[in-house]
C-alpha cells in the first residue's frame, strides 16, 4: 500500500483515530507521519500508542454500557479534558487529569506496563514525605526479621531509627500543611 | 548562510568522537527523562502565557546547571531557522517533534559537550536527555539524573504516590525513563541471524527497531534497542535489563563477526575492500548507499581486515553524512543532485583524515 500523503513511499504507519464515535484510518510512510508529528522518534512502538486509543475506548464505552451513565461526565476541572477526549487523543491534558480520571486508571495502566504502582525514583520536594515513608517500611521488615531470629540487639537499634524516621516524617507533614 | 554566524556547532559531538565500552559494536547509548510541572497544561493544551511561563521557569535554571555542570546554551526554536533545526535533530540532539514545534516556546538546553540536552515543551514540559559513546546505560542515567535533582530543587513536579511521574502519555509514566542503545550489527545481519535474535528481544518487552530506513526496514545495520515499560519498575532496574540484554547482542555480534572471519575471511575481505574503494572514488553517492558501504568498511577495521582507515571517523560519517548537516556545512541549498556530490566529497575527504571546509576556504 503507498502512503496517502506522498503517494511514493510504501505506508508502513497505521493510524486508527475515533472522531465522534467514528473510526478513521491513516496510511502513511514513517517520514510522512512523521512530518505530520504522529511519530515521535524516541517512541518506541509506534503500534503500542495504536492500541492505546482502542484500548481507552473500550473501557469508556463498556464502563458507561455496565454502571449506566456517560463517561463524558468525567472531566479535568484543572485544563478541562473530558475523559471521552483522553479516549481519543491517548494523551493526558495536565497532571490534575490523573486524579479526575483515577478509577479508570488502573485497568488502563495495567494493560500497558503490567502494573500499577510506581517503584522508581521519589523526588526530593514533590515526593514529599514519600521517601522518608518508604524507608520505614523496609526498616520495619529488617525489625520483623531481627525479632524473629532473636537478634534483640539489632533490633533494638532498628527501633531506634525507626522512631527517628517517623518523627522526621512527622515534621515533614506539617510544614507541607 | 554565509554571511551569518552559524549557531549551531557543526563540530562533531562527544559521543561521535570517542569509543566508549563495547565502542565497536554500540555506538551510544541514551537516556531520556520525561519531566512536568504541577496543574500548567501540557504543552499541547497550554496557552502561548503558560508555555512561555514554562520556559521562563527553566530559562531561570540555566546559571545554575551551568555552574554545577559545565557550560550550557539555551536555543528556542523560533531564533533557529529549519536548517539549524534539522542538524540538532540529525545529531540526535532534539527530535522532530521539537523541530517542528515553533509557536509552544519550544527551546533546548544543549550543554557544549553535547552529552546533555534538554527539551523544553516538547511533548511534556521538559525532557532530558543524555547521550553518551559506547555501552553507558547507568553513566546516562546517573548524569540525566543529576540535572532532573538540581531543576526539582526549584521546579514544582508532577508527582503522584501511585503513578510516579506524569507524563502527558500514559506509556511513559512512573519513571518517565526511556533508555535506549544504538548498535551497529553488520555481522548479523550479513550472517541473517538478525531477525531472530531482534524478535527474541521485542518479545522480553523491549523495542527495537532500525534507526534509518521506514518501518521494519533496517539500514546501515543500525538498530537502536529501547525499553517499553515505564512503571512498576526502578530505573536502575530497565536499565539493567537493557545492560543485559544489550551485552548479550554484543555477544552474538561477536561470534558472528569471528565465524565470517573463520569460514570466508578472503569474501568478506574483498567485499570491505571494495566498498572503500567505492567510497574514495565514487564522485555521486546517495544516502543508502553510502550507509551501506560505511557499515562495511567500519566492519573492515573492527575486524582488522582495513588498517588505514580510523574507525571514529566511520562513526561520524555513519550518522553525519543526512540532507540537513550537509547543507549546513556548505552553508548553500543543496537539491538532491548537489548533495549527493557533495556527500561523496564529505565522505572523500574524511577518508583521507580531511575536513570539508578545510577545502572550501
Ligand atoms: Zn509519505
Ligand atoms: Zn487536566
Amino acid at each position: 500500500m503507498l502512503c496517502e500523503n506522498c503517494k511514493e513511499r510504501q505506508a508502513t504507519v497505521h493510524l486508527t483515530k475515533i472522531i465522534n464515535n467514528e473510526k478513521y484510518v491513516q496510511h502513511l510512510c514513517e517520514q510522512c507521519a512523521r512530518e505530520k508529528g504522529e511519530f515521535d522518534f524516541d517512541f518506541p512502538s509506534f503500534s503500542l500508542q495504536n492500541l492505546l486509543s482502542g484500548l481507552m475506548n473500550l473501557d469508556a464505552q463498556s464502563a458507561g454500557q455496565v454502571m449506566g451513565f456517560t463517561t463524558q461526565k468525567l472531566q479535568c476541572d484543572n485544563c478541562g479534558l473530558t475523559y471521552a477526549q483522553f479516549g481519543q487523543l491517548g494523551r493526558f491534558g495536565c497532571s490534575r487529569c490523573y486524579n479526575a480520571f483515577n478509577e479508570r486508571l488502573v485497568p488502563l495502566m495495567r494493560r500497558i506496563h503490567g502494573s500499577t504502582q510506581h517503584l522508581g525514583k521519589i523526588p526530593k520536594r514533590a515526593g514529599g514525605t514519600l521517601k522518608l515513608r518508604r524507608s520505614i517500611e523496609e526498616l520495619r521488615q529488617k525489625l520483623q526479621e531481627a525479632v524473629a531470629r532473636e537478634e534483640f540487639e539489632r533490633a533494638a537499634k532498628l527501633r531506634d531509627q525507626i522512631r527517628e524516621l517517623e518523627e522526621q516524617a512527622r515534621e515533614g507533614e506539617n510544614n507541607e500543611q | 548562510m554565509n554571511s551569518k554566524q552559524k549557531k549551531i556547532s557543526l563540530k562533531v559531538s562527544e559521543w561521535l568522537r570517542s569509543p566508549g565500552p563495547d565502542g565497536d559494536i554500540v555506538l551510544s547509548s541514551r537516556v531520556r527523562l520525561a519531566r512536568n510541572l504541577r496543574d500548567i497544561p501540557f504543552p499541547y493544551l497550554a496557552s502561548d502565557s503558560q508555555s512561555a511561563a514554562v520556559l521562563k521557569k527553566v530559562r531561570a535554571m540555566v546559571p545554575a546547571l551551568a555552574a554545577a555542570y559545565g557550560p550550557l546554551k539555551i536555543f528556542t526554536m523560533d531564533e533557529l531557522d529549519s536548517l539549524e533545526r534539522q542538524v540538532l535533530v540529525e545529531k540526535h540532539l532534539i527530535s522532530p517533534a521539537l523541530a517542528n514545534n515553533q509557536q509552544h516556546n519550544s527551546a533546548v538546553l544543549l550543554r557544549d559537550d553535547e552529552v546533555i540536552s534538554i527539551m523544553v515543551n516538547e511533548e511534556d514540559h521538559l525532557r532530558i536527555q543524555c547521550l553518551l559513546p559506547g555501552l553507558q546505560l547507568e553513566r546516562a542515567l546517573q548524569l540525566a539524573g543529576d540535572y532532573d535533582d538540581l531543576l526539582e530543587e526549584k521546579l514544582d513536579y508532577a508527582f503522584d504516590e501511585q503513578w510516579g511521574y506524569l507524563t502527558v502519555c500514559p506509556t511513559n509514566v512512573g519513571t518517565g525513563l526511556r533508555a535506549s542503545v544504538m548498535m551497529h550489527l553488520p555481522a548479523l545481519m550479513l550472517t541473517k541471524q538478525a531477525n531472530r535474535i531482534l524478535q527474541a528481544i521485542a518479545q522480553v518487552g523491549l523495542a527495537v527497531r532500525g534507526i534509518y530506513g521506514e518501518g521494519s526496514e533496517i539500514k546501515g545495520n543500525l538498530v537502536q534497542i529501547s525499553n517499553q515499560i515505564t512503571l512498576g519498575q526502578s530505573g536502575e532496574e530497565i536499565v539493567r535489563n537493557l545492560y543485559g540484554v544489550a551485552k548479550q547482542v554484543v555477544e552474538q555480534e561477536t561470534q558472528a563477526r569471528q565465524i565470517l572471519l573463520n569460514e570466508g575471511r578472503d569474501r568478506i575481505a574483498d567485499r570491505v575492500n571494495r566498498s572503500l574503494g567505492t567510497l574514495r572514488y565514487a564522485r555521486l553517492i546517495s544516502s543508502e548507499e553510502a550507509m551501506q558501504l560505511l557499515s562495511d568498511v567500519r566492519l573492515g577495521v573492527d575486524l582488522g581486515l582495513i588498517e588505514e582507515v580510523v574507525g571514529s571517523i566511520l562513526k561520524e560519517l555513519l550518522l553525519l553524512h543526512r540532507p540537513a548537516y550537509l547543507q549546513y556545512l556548505t552553508g548553500r541549498n543543496l537539491d538532491s543532485f548537489d548533495r549527493d556530490r557533495v556527500r561523496a566529497k564529505l565522505i572523500r575527504l574524511r577518508l583521507a583524515g580531511k575536513h570539508l571546509h578545510e577545502e572550501e576556504e
